[in-house]
């Protein structure tokens, strides 16, 4: 049995804002991504392409719908908040090296063909993310 | 100015996308994958594409090879201040940004920036 699951419920959890919050860092980040290119050039815009800007916002509100959650039962979650927001960072780290795979595989591709890049990488990404947290689950099987 | 409009619509559109994939997704060390989704490198390749060729594209993620381990390393740092160091989420990952910086800048030094 496969062990991650789909659960609509926790979309619930969020306030409209947070979802305009998460649009709007998502925007800003393209734009500076696309102001630092044009000043400093393609190879510093680059870099920012990985900036973990939208993962500050991820991680704080992962923590606080933890939060949220364990006070509404009577108890403090500050602690639960943290290793929630942990769990998230320790998957971003795998997810990081499916990002590397990304990067390296449109850097190959994108010259012979430009739709092919995006497809390859786009897989890339996934299947490198997925055999990572595969991989650290069965060696680390505590991840939850 | 029209081009920074689409790239702020085109950015906030695949981050929502991929951060609400990560909300419905479960355990939650999984849905932390798509924290680390290149969702602002989808928007930004594709408009670099457009506008510049596939040439400026390819320099682009040249060096978001760096900034891609720089992720890695600083999302560790994040989790270690989070369990260890006991920091709440948003100091965390904002004083580990000096680790990213640190890691994607020098790996760009070492292996060359080419504009």
């Amino acid at each position: 049995m496969t062990p991650i699951r789909i659960s609509f419920s926790s979309l619930r959890e969020g306030r409209p804002y947070e979802y305009l919050v998460r649009f709007a860092l998502g925007g800003a980040a393209t734009v500076v991504t696309g102001l630092i290119s044009s000043d400093y050039g393609a190879s510093i815009g680059g870099l920012f392409l990985a900036l973990p800007a939208i993962f500050c916002a991820s991680a704080t509100l992962i923590e606080k719908h933890e939060i949220r959650r364990k006070k509404e039962t009577g108890l403090n979650g500050c602690r639960r908040g943290q290793q929630a927001a942990a769990l998230d960072a320790a998957g971003a780290a795998l997810g990081a090296l499916g990002m590397l795979a990304f990067a390296l595989v449109f850097f190959i591709v994108v010259k012979a063909s430009i739709s092919a890049a995006f497809v390859t990488a786009s897989i890339a990404w996934l299947v490198v993310s997925m055999a990572a947290w595969y991989a650290r689950r069965k060696t680390r099987p505590r991840l939850r | 100015m029209s081009e920074y409009v689409i790239r702020f619509f085109l950015g906030g559109i695949a981050v929502s996308a991929f951060a609400m994939v990560g909300d419905i997704l479960r355990p939650k060390s999984f849905a932390g994958l798509f924290s680390a989704a290149p969702s602002v490198a989808l928007a930004t390749l594709g408009i670099a594409v457009y506008l510049h060729g596939a040439g400026y594209a390819a320099v682009q993620s040249r060096a978001m090879i760096a900034g891609a381990i720089a992720l890695a390393i600083y999302s560790v740092v994040v989790c270690q201040l989070l369990v260890r160091a006991r920091l709440t989420a948003m100091p965390a990952a904002l004083i580990s940004l000096v680790v990213w910086l640190m890691v994607a800048f020098g790996l760009l030094a070492m292996f060359g920036a080419r504009t």
